[in-house]
């Protein structure tokens, strides 16, 4: 069911990960998803995934929530990891039958190619589930605060975010209903070609942006009536604010990125 | 009597094998005669609306079975198709599944299922537009124009379009005011033409459940806690508001009187009713 | 007492519409009332309450908040800080993915101190009984908590006065219940003006005042108690006139003298205690 998307869903909690000012944690993903893509060693491998390791054990996600918002990308992750093992080509010939040949470093790009995909998305899955979708566009928000200077209109795309965020699950919970609906009229979202199953969306697709349009319509008004006027002379709740703790994940993640570079130089 | 549509032990669980997983419908048995008009009642989350998705085949069941007919309605592909055009399931706020160019278009939408034939599709949708009070010069406009209980009355209309045999409604009148709603409870007991079909809606107004059905069966926790005529429901008051039911007006009153010690049948439910049960108390009373 | 809303010959027509929705409405609100506005679908009474904080702008006629005109563009951040709207769709007026965030959302924008957001966001959540779920995700909450946490984001604002525009209209009667309990508490206990418009008779039970709209007017103006007994104004209105009033209504056409004002479950069943009991 649609229901079961976790994407930018929200595990709420208070263990030092949750605690982290989101802007570290954007930082720390960033350096991480650097890291996993300067690592091409299996020494800088393992220390990309112990980092993620921790900071999953310190964050109290279970495991099984970070595996269940892999699932939607395992087509993807088996589709590069495909091609990698067909296209690379090496020494080492393993396999050859037909005109396709298997190389030893052609399986390994391929797991490790596989390995990084997941490894990213879980990382960032991460970020989504330790951080409130407002705490995550706050610290965007407040990082690209200097591109306001050339006009750009950070605020405003933040909000749109942040928005866009919280009917994610009213909207896939919408999308169901409608389903079910038109379903209980003898509608056919499975069978026929992709045109007739294009078509068969239609029924589907112009409820919801009616729905959807209603809804932002709605919203301006409650907004506006919460007097909302934009960026301008707003505070906030929740302060963004660095702490000890934020400095000091900072400097692992440098430690890090450093370590990586260095067994990537060594070539350990 | 084969009954129209039986439930034997169905069981439905959410996000199976997952953390999430909860038993919405827990080993319900459940059984509707031809011509019969079932109000079912319950608190949110009491499991009545996955219950009802379950008489069309829209859900499939954890486990047990539905049947229409005596026959299980997933035994073929073929037979859950025609079930789902058999059994008609009206959904909360039906107004926003509407997407047609026209309302013509919109009520269409059933019968073109059915895949029947243009003029047969055209006979039903002028009746069902007609049936729920929708005007020819309705038909042509876009649905999206309408208000909000014309939007409504079109939704009816596509499904009873379909002619379905049993009519299943999910909340039909949430959101109405009181002159919307009347209309559309009297739409519905047309519709079932004094037992010709068969109907079974969810309701949060117990006033409304009292007024028109002839059997009403209460959710709790995913069963089937009490299921009888509107009298027998109501003698069981204290049990309802127990169970997060709000019972009629005149019920907590009567009930109320009863606690006074005033020796009044609180079965009662609708003003008449009242009014004779007080009559019967005293034959009489203090008439200027 | 003061008058915190007043309307003055308030005429709105929409934009298209022939006719006008609101045909010259002269109306005063006294601060720290408790006032239902009834009326059917179409009758004019949300279009009423979209006035009383700005989104709507009267055609002709005006409309003052504290004395503020609300047509007048630079009041609308004050009028609305004065009084506070709460929608029938739960689910619109929600704009943060956490509760605390949501009641949060008002005050920032007043530019509030954040220690000072901090305390109000709890006391609100406090007072409409939501401070438990301050770290949910709304949509996992039900119909009617959604609804206390969109009044729980007024709250926070300080309005003296809030309108609540068919809050239970999409609830159950559970819900429902949970919302009624709320206003009144509101207003009972931190004197807050409530306007609450509803199509429902049973809900303006517990109001000060009754304000009965049709076709763009004002039909009937007085307590619960002066109105409720004028059940044949109250059915040519369109309107659902509770049973407990309809039995009452129906056994003194036979000639019995029950109270109609009578119209809570406790005092119906004490009147017909009176008129039917045994005699000691």
């Amino acid at each position: 069911m649609l229901k079961d998307i976790t994407l930018g869903q929200y595990y709420p909690g208070d263990t030092l990960v949750h605690r982290l000012d989101p802007r570290t944690k954007l930082i720390l993903t960033l350096i991480y998803i650097a890291a996993l893509f300067t690592a091409i060693v299996y020494a800088g491998y393992a220390l990309v995934v112990l980092f993620l390791a921790v900071s999953i054990l310190l964050s109290r996600i279970r495991l099984r929530n970070i595996l269940s918002g892999l699932k939607p990308l395992i087509i993807i992750v088996l589709i590069t990891g495909i091609l990698n093992l067909f296209y690379t080509k090496g020494e080492h010939l393993l396999v050859h039958f037909w005109r396709i040949s298997i190389y030893w470093e052609g399986v390994e790009t391929a797991i490790f190619m596989a390995l990084r995909i997941m490894l990213l998305i879980a990382g960032t899955l991460l970020l989504t589930y330790t951080t409130s979708p407002l705490q995550l566009t706050d610290g965007l928000e407040s990082l690209l605060n200097p591109l306001k200077k050339i006009r750009v209109p950070v605020h405003e795309l933040a909000m749109m975010m942040s928005i866009a965020l919280r009917f994610i699950p009213t909207l896939i919970e919408e999308t169901d209903k409608i389903m079910s609906a038109q379903r209980a009229r003898g509608a056919d979202f499975e069978t026929g070609g992709l045109i007739a199953k294009a078509k068969a969306m239609l029924p589907l697709l112009i409820p919801l942006f009616v729905s959807a349009f209603r809804r932002a319509d709605e919203l301006a008004t409650a907004m506006e009536s919460r007097c909302y006027h934009g960026g301008e002379g707003r505070t906030r709740m929740k302060q963004l604010s660095m702490a000890r703790r934020d400095w000091i994940a900072l400097a692992v993640g440098v430690l890090l990125l450093a370590l990586v570079i260095l067994f990537r130089r060594l070539g350990i | 009597m084969t009954p129209v549509l039986q439930t034997v032990r169905l069981t439905h669980r959410y996000s199976e094998g997952t953390p999430f997983e909860r038993v919405a419908v827990d080993s319900v048995d459940f059984s509707a005669q031809r011509g019969e008009f079932i109000a079912v009642i319950g608190h949110t989350g009491s499991g009545k609306s996955t219950f009802i998705q379950h008489l069309n085949g829209l859900l499939k069941p954890s486990s047990g079975s539905v049947l229409f007919d005596g026959k299980d309605i997933h035994s073929s592909k073929e037979f859950t198709r025609q079930v789902r055009f058999r059994v008609g399931l009206l959904f909360q706020y039906p107004e926003y599944q509407l997407f047609e160019e026209t309302v013509y278009r919109d009520i269409a939408f059933g019968p073109k299922n059915m895949k029947l034939k243009d003029d047969e599709v055209d006979e039903r949708v002028r009746e069902a537009a007609g049936f729920v009070g929708l005007g020819e010069e309705i038909l042509g406009k876009s649905p999206f124009d309408l208000s909000g209980g014309q939007k409504r009355r079109v939704a009816i209309a596509g499904v009873i379009a379909m002619r379905p045999e049993v009519l299943i409604l999910d909340e039909p009148t949430a959101g109405l005011d009181p002159g919307g709603r009347e209309e559309l409870m009297e739409n519905i007991l047309r519709y079932h033409d004094g037992g010709k079909r068969t109907v079974i809606y969810i309701t949060h107004s117990m006033e409304d459940a009292a007024r028109t059905a002839q059997r009403i069966v209460v959710f709790n926790h995913g069963h089937i806690a009490m299921d009888g005529t509107p009298r027998e429901v109501f003698r069981r008051g204290f049990e309802l508001i127990q169970m997060g039911i709000i019972v009629p007006q005149i019920t907590r009153v009567m009930m109320r009187l009863r606690e006074l010690g005033l020796d009044v049948d609180d079965s009662v439910y609708s003003v008449d009713q009242a009014i004779a049960a007080l009559r019967e108390t005293k034959g009489g009373g203090d008439r200027a | 007492m003061s008058t915190i809303i007043k309307t003055e010959k308030l005429v709105y027509t929409y934009e298209g519409a022939e006719a006008p929705t609101l045909r010259g409405l002269d109306l005063e609100i006294e601060e720290g009332t408790f006032v239902a506005v009834l009326g059917h679908n179409g009758s004019g009474k949300s279009t009423l309450a979209k006035h009383l904080n700005g989104i709507l702008i009267p055609t002709s006629g005006r409309v003052l908040v504290d004395g503020m005109d609300t047509a007048e563009e630079q009041n609308l951040l004050a009028v609305r800080h004065t009084v506070g709207m709460v929608f029938q769709n739960p689910d619109n007026q929600i704009v943060a993915n956490v509760v605390e965030d949501d009641v949060a959302f008002g005050p920032e924008n007043l530019g509030i101190e954040p220690r000072e957001i901090r305390r109000r966001v709890d006391d609100a959540l406090t007072s409409v009984q939501m401070y438990e779920y301050r770290n949910h995700a709304p949509h996992l909450l039900s119909g009617g908590q959604k609804q206390r946490v969109a009044i729980a984001g007024i709250l926070a604002m300080k309005p003296r006065c809030i309108v609540l525009d068919e809050p239970t209209a999409m609830l159950d009667p559970v819900g429902r219940g949970e919302v009624l309990d709320t206003i009144t508490r509101l207003n009972r206990q931190e004197g807050i003006t409530v306007i609450l418009v509803t199509h429902h008779m049973e809900e303006c039970i517990g109001a000060d005042r009754l304000l009965v709209m049709s076709e763009g007017s004002i039909l009937m103006d007085g307590s619960p108690r002066e109105l409720f007994p004028r059940v044949e104004e109250m059915e040519a209105a369109h309107l659902g006139v509770p049973d407990t009033t309809r039995l009452m209504y129906a056994l003194n056409r036979e000639g019995y003298q029950l109270p109609l004002e009578a119209i809570t479950t406790e005092e119906c069943a004490q009147a017909l205690l009176r008129a039917f009991g045994h005699k000691e």
